[in-house]
């Protein structure tokens, strides 16, 4: 494997900044990298060689004329689930298979006016429904550290990508978890940003008030320095937030915990109030971290968020809702797959859509978009939706309650370690439990970034912690985490990932 | 299947209408109401159209500030509350002309609220309560190519044009209607004429109904006299001119009276109103399992106008009509029937504007009400279709005034203006029309009648002055109707008394 590939974003933006090699050299290295390996971990959808080595050239000329930004030139994989003019976007879904979007997302665009080379689209579950990404129509992506096992999801791929050292940076999105559980268990940093804080213009919504887009890195400063580039209120999303960015990278420089109050959520451990469930390897690591933490001069102390247990609940009421109507758009009219229904000579409108959409969409969408349908069913509304919504007040005042205790919440962001792949596909229950510490976030539009503490003692796989921070204070959690992470890598001797195996048939 | 209908007069005798009326007016905003779409009407199809109003995927709304202020200014006219805080909300169902298979609307939150406004049917006026007006988008346009109908059913298939997707609408409805049975098809048409007047005059929309900027459905239902039961109510929708909405409402009772005549059910329904005969045929079959799932919109923020900006936009908004009816007839010093006739003839504007230009109250109206009327009604056309401005009117009755024509001449002078040969002055110019107060001219001519009729002179001398109306008649024929009646006059009793 070149080395290059191995260099963080931030140490590339440097050694393109000093001449030590060009962007058009990280991204051919990049691009090997992916030839090389993505057919054992499929991170990719869609690869744009041309359209990278294009973007890098681009960077290149542009660097030699003057002034380009930090990260320009420093390759990005961008999640099938943003739009991007000249690339497929699927969504991981059989029904938008061939469509070629006519616009950038807002942050799409931004990534190419920074400069950034996007090499291509990676692998989600269909439509951002999962927690492990055997759900994309596409096949599953698998994880670097074992290939029998999941990456998380959705955006499995992303946080497979750049675990594998296919890409420095990805791009993901987070409705219920899917930036920060994927990283847990690939040993990759995730952030979901406060809600508002990136542009969804763009971003194929699964549930509008939920999504948000993030950054995937492998180090705090790189996720920090891609945050800076993304965010930023937009014109065209009505729910961004027209406020200044947090001084995120100024906050990850920093990375001093002394003082610092952090509190331990009571609910979101191997608690009775958590029902249990996190594995002890998850627990340990976690508390080693907390340790860490504390000796370092953090002050932290538990706090109690007494309805975070109904936080699923609730969530898989208001996300199969707005997804259930968000998806009705594929209807084989303007864009994506379209069938005819079997045994039909002169198909109505109608018998179209409806052959269409059993044909495209998979069993986990399908049941989405059941279950919301009936929540939002006139009856059913006050009891199902109704009451999600007023949970999610609740929730939202817990953190508020908690927030004036402490300046960080921290847990462990998932309660397991990868699994092997197939062991919970026949159980939609026991996949979603795996979000029970990122969903509270993503209800109450909070923050939150997971990064790696480790390995669990008994799969060797893995371990994810995450901070949580009041809405628009997205710079907390880059600093306690930048804090965190230069702890252990001090113990480690390294970066965790230096730890992974390395791939078969790698270079 | 046709329907059996009773007689509107006969059903009437037997059941009391019930209606409620829906209007969507489309706003004439620049561009559409969740993006920068030009709204331009009859553009080429799908020429107006963006990833948002074409719901591609990753695509969001932004609200357009400039319909919410038209939205603000129509709930005010109406007399309506405005919301502090309202949201919008998506109306789900498929069809293949609505992009996003969800309409994004307003649903318990609407922008403004229980509001009232009156129009006035024969000197009569009835109020009609508000029940809310909100804010919506439009829908795509379907064309079904093949078959007779140019519905769906039967068509070979079907061409859809979004470029009508998103345009911004508003709806207002209207609280039931109950009016004394005979007045009610009048009183519909009234209502929505109204809305035109008062919508038009803020300057929001074009209310074109031919267009489709100004749509009605109406809703009806019959209950037996004196019966408090409401019964099944049916939907004519786009009934596409004021006179639709009166035959539709008349159509309606006939039908409805018909079913419940037989001791059948009025099926709960859409109905299509034809324009040919202005009867209504089955739609959609409707009912209260219609599932919409309305939710609020997420990925817009709700809309909470302050009262500041409220107040503002009130103080923008022309008289209320009924207010400068009761003002203008003050201060034009009409009696009721004089109002009511100038408002039945559709007049009202023209003779303010015409007084506004100079001309008395009364010849105002004696002019559009006279003359004028007798013309339009002769070319079967609207009093504001004639070819002669209020600016001109009252030119040729300051003619009038300054003893320059008579009343007779004027009318050759409306003949002038309205065939197009210029300005009052002018026809009067060309035409040569100016009378004659000249007294040797006219002196000739009173000579000239006196010798004519001796027996006419005698009795005036006699003092039997009635006489004197025969000798000016002479005098008027000499000067072919130029000349000044009361120099004539003056002239005559000079040389006979």
């Amino acid at each position: 494997m070149s080395e290059l590939t191995r260099l963080s974003a931030d140490q590339a933006a440097q050694a393109i900044a000093a001449g030590e090699t060009s962007s058009v050299e990280l991204t051919q290295a990049l691009l090997d990298r992916i030839e090389a390996v993505d057919g054992a971990i499929n991170a990719f959808l869609h690869v744009d060689a041309d359209g990278a080595l294009a973007a890098a050239k681009a960077s290149d000329e542009q660097r030699a004329s003057g002034a380009t930004s930090y990260l320009s030139g420093v390759p990005i994989a961008v999640k099938d689930v943003f739009t991007t003019v000249g690339q497929p976007t699927t969504c991981g879904s059989k029904i938008l298979e061939g469509w070629i979007p006519p616009y950038d997302a807002t942050v799409v665009a931004k990534l190419r006016a920074a400069g950034l080379p996007i090499l291509g689209k990676t692998n989600m579950d269909e439509f951002a429904m999962g927690s492990s990404t055997e759900h994309s129509a596409y096949g599953p992506t698998r994880n670097p550290w074992d290939t029998d096992r999941i990456p998380g999801g959705s955006g499995g791929g992303s946080a497979a990508a750049v675990a594998a050292f296919e890409a420095p940076l990805a791009l993901g999105t987070d409705t219920g978890g899917s930036i920060r559980q994927p990283g847990a268990v690939t040993g990759t940093v995730g952030v979901k940003p406060t809600y508002g804080g990136v542009s969804r213009y763009g971003l194929v919504a699964m549930a509008s008030s939920l999504d948000q887009a993030g950054p995937v890195t492998r180090t705090v400063l790189d996720a920090a320095l891609l945050h800076e580039v993304i965010a930023g209120h937009d014109p065209m999303d009505s729910t961004s937030i027209d406020a200044p960015v947090p001084a995120v990278v100024a906050a990850a420089r920093r990375a001093d915990v002394k003082g610092l109050r952090i509190g331990l959520v009571r609910e979101l451990q191997g608690s009775v109030e958590s029902g249990g469930g996190f594995q002890a390897g998850v627990q340990a690591r976690f508390d080693d971290a907390v340790g860490l933490l504390t000796d370092a001069g953090a002050e932290v102390v538990e706090v109690s968020c007494p309805s975070f247990v109904h936080g699923i609940a609730a969530y898989y009421l208001v996300m199969p809702s707005e997804a259930s109507s968000n998806l009705a758009r594929f209807d084989a009219m303007r864009y994506g797959l379209r069938v005819g229904p079997e045994g039909v000579d002169d198909p109505s409108a109608e018998q179209v859509m409806a052959a269409s959409r059993d044909a495209g969409f998979g069993d986990e969408v399908k049941r989405r978009i059941i279950l919301g349908t009936y929540a939002l069913s006139s009856g059913y509304y006050d009891a199902y939706y109704g009451s999600a919504q007023k949970v999610r007040t609740l929730i939202a005042r817990d953190f508020a309650a908690a927030f004036e205790q402490v300046d960080l919440l921290v847990s462990p962001t998932s309660p397991v370690t990868a699994w092997p792949l197939g062991e919970k596909s026949d159980d939609p229950l026991a996949m979603y439990l795996a979000d029970v510490a990122t969903i509270p976030a993503n209800l109450a539009g909070v923050p939150g970034l997971s990064l790696p503490v480790g390995l669990a003692d008994e799969d060797q796989m893995p371990v994810g912690l995450q901070f949580l921070a009041p809405a628009m204070a997205d710079d907390r959690l880059y600093n306690a985490a930048a804090a965190l992470e230069g702890l252990l890598e001090d113990r480690w001797g390294g970066r965790l990932l230096d730890q992974a195996p390395v791939l078969e048939g790698a270079r | 299947m046709s329907d059996t209908l009773v007689p509107f007069d006969e059903a009437i005798t037997r059941y009391d209408p019930v209606m409620g009326l829906e209007v969507h007016i489309e706003l004439n905003t620049a561009t559409k109401m969740f993006c920068g779409c030009p709204t331009e009407f009859g553009a080429e199809p799908n020429t107006q159209t963006c990833p948002v109003c074409l719901a591609l995927p990753g695509a969001l709304p932004v609200v357009n500030a400039k319909a919410v202020e038209s939205a603000i200014r129509i709930g005010l006219a109406l007399n309506c509350d405005i919301a502090e805080y309202c949201r919008f909300a998506r109306k789900n169902y498929f069809y293949p002309d609505m992009p996003k298979n969800f309409q994004t609307s307003q649903y318990d939150e609407p922008i403004a609220f229980d509001g009232w406004t009156e129009v006035e049917v024969e000197g009569e006026t009835f109020r009609i309560d508000i029940e809310r007006a909100h804010m919506e988008e439009d829908t795509g346009k379907s064309l079904h190519v093949g078959g007779s109908t140019g519905r769906i059913h039967g068509a070979e298939y079907s061409l859809v044009d979004y470029n009508r997707a998103g345009i911004p609408l508003i709806e207002i409805v209207t609280r039931t209607i109950e009016v004394p049975a005979e007045k009610a098809p009048a009183v519909a048409r009234a209502y929505v004429s109204h809305l035109r007047d008062l919508i038009g005059g803020l300057g929001v929309s074009d209310v074109r109904m031919d267009q489709g900027s100004l749509r009605a459905d109406v809703n009806l239902s019959l209950k037996p006299k004196g019966s408090d039961t409401l019964g099944t109510r049916s939907e004519t929708k786009n009934v596409n001119s004021f006179r639709s909405v009166e035959r539709a409402v008349r159509y309606e009772v006939s039908r409805h009276a018909g079913v419940l005549d037989a001791g059948e059910k009025v099926v709960q329904e859409t109905r299509h109103f034809h324009e040919s005969d202005g009867s209504t045929s089955s739609g959609r079959e409707k009912s209260d399992a219609d599932d919409y799932r309305y939710f609020p919109e997420p990925d817009l923020a709700p809309v909470s106008p302050s009262r500041a900006w409220v107040e503002e936009l009130r103080a923008t908004l022309p008289e209320p009509p009924a207010q400068r009816r009761a003002r203008l007839q003050t201060e034009w010093d009409f009696s009721d029937l004089d109002m009511r006739d100038t408002i039945g003839a559709g007049a009202l504007d023209l003779v303010a504007a015409t007084i506004e230009a100079g001309a008395s109250p009364q010849s105002a109206r004696k002019w559009w009400l006279g003359e004028l009327a007798r013309r339009a009604n002769e070319d079967g056309v609207d009093l504001d279709a004639l070819a002669i401005t209020p600016g001109q009117v009252a030119g040729i009755q300051s003619l009038i005034d300054a003893g320059r024509i008579n009343d007779k001449l004027a009318r050759q002078v409306f003949d002038g203006v309205l065939a197009g040969e210029g300005t009052p002055e002018e026809v009067v110019t060309a035409r040569g029309l100016e009378v004659v107060s000249d007294d040797g001219a006219l002196g000739a001519a009173v000579d000239q009648a006196i010798a004519d009729d001796p027996d006419a002179a005698q009795k005036i001398r006699d003092g039997k002055h009635q006489a004197v109306g025969a000798l000016i008649g002479s005098v008027m024929k000499q000067m072919r109707g130029q000349a000044d009646a009361g120099r004539v006059r003056e002239l005559i009793l000079e040389r006979l008394s």
